[in-house]
Order: structure tokens, then sequence, then C-alpha cells
């Protein structure tokens, strides 16, 4: 049994900064990360980022992830282990770990959850054949293992995780043949499908795949057009030649956690499903947990870094770090996320937000 | 329409389109950033301070075409790859400047097909420069020659013997 001060779950965007933060307050932090390297989907993003300088703008986040794991590394106040995963919270507040094939418990006088998402699935026929990726997948084995995971791709869903997984293809030498997305619009950013199309890949809205074919593995799709209301147009079906689909329909928070230690959940289609209620302060129901980044609710990694900060100064100024300059910092670190999410493509975050502090 | 094809319309295009009087002086930027996205580097890129993007990161992006040397740095600074650079201070010619993030690289000289933004090719052209430094962060900037009046339809490029190479 360990007793530990603030203990960081999840070494992702949100993981990192979160550490980082209370750290430099001068708490005790633990990061316990169950992969066995830091740096969640951040070491997956190969393009340079958006938002300000101060959530590293213009730089990749493949770089971002090595600079914030250096800074993490070089604090002694750090403790950072991998290969360990959280598995559940118990009512004492005890964390149970496996930890390099090892059990272990752990009681963390605080706690920041920030386990990101998973993928969601999409219902088509032979959606178990081999061949049919879900986006995460397919930038694994190209961007970490450098493995070229098909020759020609059909893409579904537009949104950025599609556009920027279509462009990381491009680049590896693999055809992209379409992007489909089911919706009356490009749902990622535009400088993104606008960079795709003219490298001559169709963008394809109203559209969704309906059948994949082959028989041991991928070697095609039928794809089919959508109406207004979302319905398949009989008679507009196409095949498409094609040795992988790749899905990228959506992200669920990962929150599991949230529920065992008993936090109030709320359902909020607009941050991605169930996901814990919080105040600004980035504390859930339950005193001493915290939530950062996409567990939280989907959003970009920008976001995602600025919510781990406002969690670990929060989290580490409740127990007495930070002295004076704590208040000016946690108004920096929300005028920050208010300027991330103020435009347009903020505001399904924005009306999401504002139902879960309602 | 851009939100449904990814493609930006002549009246997109037309809205952030320097003077034919401007792009004759030499070369300068092209912002073909359409959606109002939180983002900033082109503005903290541009030596010149030439690029405003106001109080609000979400703000669209506004070029100050007497300032801008076209230099090409807010061009490799930009996330969206959206920043073009556009020249026609030659006479029989036109000078496109564009970020390119595929290898291997074109060399200086070679025959590439010019591409527009529909993705559709419109013809041949010539690699003048492929501009290369670590500041750039692996986006390079290529210079292609092309026919005068694709100056503005230019915005991409595939290499013709790039499969053989592999």
């Amino acid at each position: 049994m360990e007793h530990k001060e603030i203990v960081v779950v999840g070494g992702g965007p949100a993981g990192l900064c979160a550490a980082l933060q209370a750290a430099r307050m001068g708490a005790q932090v633990t990061l316990l990360e169950g992969d066995d390297r830091l740096g969640g989907q951040l070491v997956k993003q190969t393009h340079m980022f958006f938002g300000s300088q101060k959530q590293h703008a213009g730089t990749r986040g493949i770089d971002i992830a090595s600079m914030l794991v250096k800074q993490l590394e070089e604090m002694p106040n750090v403790e950072i282990r991998t290969n360990a995963m959280v598995l559940g919270r118990y009512e004492d507040g005890a964390l149970t770990v496996e930890e390099n094939d090892d059990f272990k418990v752990i009681y963390p006088k605080k706690s920041i959850f920030a386990t990101g998402a998973s993928e969601k699935m999409l219902m088509f026929a032979n959606n178990d054949l081999p061949g049919v990726f879900g986006a995460g997948a397919v930038q694994t084995l190209m961007n970490v293992y450098g493995v070229m995971p098909a020759k020609r791709v059909l893409m579904i869903g537009a949104g950025n995780i599609g556009l920027i997984v279509s462009y990381q293809l491009m680049q590896a030498g693999v055809e992209v043949a379409a992007i489909l997305d089911a919706g009356p619009r490009i749902g990622g950013y535009l400088v993104h499908a606008a960079k795709i199309r003219r490298a001559g890949v169709p963008i394809m809205t109203r559209h969704s795949i309906k059948e994949a074919l082959g028989t041991d593995k991928v070697t095609g799709a039928v794809i089919v057009q959508f109406d207004e209301k979302w319905q398949p147009i009989p008679g507009t079906e196409q095949t498409v030649e094609c040795d992988a689909i790749c899905l990228a329909v959506g992200l669920s928070p990962f929150a599991d956690l949230f529920w065992q230690a008993g936090c109030e959940m709320k359902f909020i289609p607009e941050l991605g499903g169930h996901v814990a209620a919080r105040g600004l302060d980035m504390q859930t129901s339950v005193e001493g947990i915290y939530v950062a980044g996409d567990v939280g609710g989907i959003e970009e990694a920008s976001s995602a870094m600025v919510e781990g900060y406002l969690a670990g100064l929060n989290a580490a100024a409740s127990l007495g770090y930070g002295g004076e300059q704590v208040e000016q910092q946690r108004h920096e670190f929300e005028t920050q996320l208010n300027d991330l999410r103020s435009g347009p493509v903020g505001e399904k975050i924005r009306s999401g937000l504002a139902k879960l502090q309602a | 329409m851009l939100q449904v094809t990814g493609i930006p319309t002549k009246e997109d295009v037309a809205k952030v389109t320097p003077s034919l009087e401007r792009l004759q002086k030499g070369p300068c930027a092209v912002i073909e950033c359409f959606q109002k996205i939180p983002c900033n580097p082109c503005a903290t890129s541009c030596p010149f301070g030439a690029i405003e993007r106001g109080n609000d990161i979400n703000e669209l992006p506004v070029i100050d075409w007497d300032i801008c040397t076209g230099c090409g740095i807010c061009v490799v600074n930009c996330p969206g790859l959206a920043i073009f650079v556009v020249d026609l201070s030659q006479p029989d010619k036109a000078v496109v400047k564009l970020p390119y993030e595929f290898l291997p690289l074109p060399k200086v000289g070679e025959t590439v097909t010019a591409m527009s933004r529909e993705g559709s090719a419109l013809g041949d052209a010539k690699v003048l420069r492929v501009q290369d430094n670590k500041a750039y962060d692996r986006t390079r900037l290529v210079w292609l020659e092309v026919q005068r009046d694709w100056a503005m339809d230019v915005r991409h490029f595939s290499r013709k013997e790039s499969i053989n190479e592999q």
C-alpha cells in the first residue's frame, strides 16, 4: 500500500499538463500510464497544432509530447510510472493498479483522472472483417510502428480525425479512395479538408458505408447516399474497391473511474456521452477527484492541455501549494480555454459545457 | 461549397485575392483561410507584422499586402497549410510557392503536374526551388513556375515519377 499526494491517471496531453502544473507548484506528483510510453494520442499527431503559442500552436503534436515529457522527467518531485494500468477506484479512496504484472494499491490525497476516450464503432454488414480498422489503430500502425496498414483505404468520417488520418495515410504512400461522412457538412477543420481535396481525394458528405465486401478480408465496400433525414436513398449504392475501411466516427469519454468513484454523471451528447459533472475548477462531485481532457468532453488536444493545467493547478492549490500566483494563473488558464472555445467551431462544446454546469 | 466538398468557391477565393497591380509588383501571400478556428501562427510567425488576427484568435487573418514581402514564412507555419505565395512580377510566367509535406521531395528543374483546388491536373509546372531548413519543421516551401493564368489556381502538385522511385 502506498500513500501519495497527487495522482494523475493517464499520460496523454491532459495528464502530462496536469502533472506538470501541480509539480511546478511544488506538489509531489505520481503519473500513472497504462501504456509503455507517455504522450497518449499526441505521439500520433504529425500535423502542426492549431490554437495559440500558449498551447504550442505551429508545433507538431508528436514534438509537443516529447517536450512535455522531457520537462516532467527533469522534475525531482514527479514520479512517472508507465505500464501502470489503473484498474479501479474504491469507496475508501484506494486506486488499484496493475503495474508490470504486479498488483498495487495507492491512496492519493487528490486524483486527476485524464483517461481520454475510446473510439466509436459503426454498424454495417461485415464490419467484423479483417481490414476494418479504427482510425487510432491505423495511426498506431503507421506512426508508432512504421507499418503500412493497407494499399487503398476508404475513410468513414470527415471530422478532424478522419481528415488528419487520411492525410497521414497519403503521406505514407497509401491511396485514399474517398472520405465519406453521413452528415451534410464536413465536420473537421476546412483547411484539413481543402489540403486533402486538392491532392485529389473526394470528400463525399451525406454518404456512408452500407456493407464491407470480401470473405476473408476487405476487398471493397458498398457505399450509399443519405437523404436529409439521414436515411439511405435506395438505388444510390456504389461499389468502392479498397483493402481497408477506416472508421473515424467519433469518440466516447473513457469514464469508468468516475462511475466507480460515485461521481455524479451526466449524459451530454455534445461532449460525447457520459461525463462527470464538474465545477469550473475541474473538480467532480466527489471531493478530491478532478477531471481533465477528452474524458470530460471530446475536444481538441489544445483544450485538453489547458484543462490539464487548470486541474493540476486547482488540485495542488487545494493542498496549499502555489502561493500568491494561483489566482492569476487560474485566470490565465480560464482565459485560454475561453479563447479556444469562443469561435463558431467551439459552439458545440460551449453548449455541452453549459448543460454540464447547469 | 467548401463545407460540403472541401473546395473553396470562386467567391471564397476572390475575397482573399490581391489586386493584379500588387501581384505584378512581386511575391505576396494569399491566405486561403475561410473558417473561424482558434489559430494564430500566421500572425505570430510573420517577421514583418503584416498579418493581423485581432484580439480573438478565432478571427480570420487580415493581411496587409503593402507590408508583405512574400517571404513564405507564414506558408510553412500555417497548421492548415492554407497559405500560398503568388508572384506575377515576371512578364511571361507566374511563380507559386506552396507548402509540401510528401516524400520523396521533387528536384529543382523537375517537371511536375500542377493541381487545382479540386485536385484536378492543370498541366505541367517546373520546380524552381525547394526551400527547407530546420525552422520550417519538415514543411517544405516548393517554388513552381507555372503558366501566368494559373497563378490563382495552382495549389498542389503531383510528381510524375514518384511511383518509379519508390
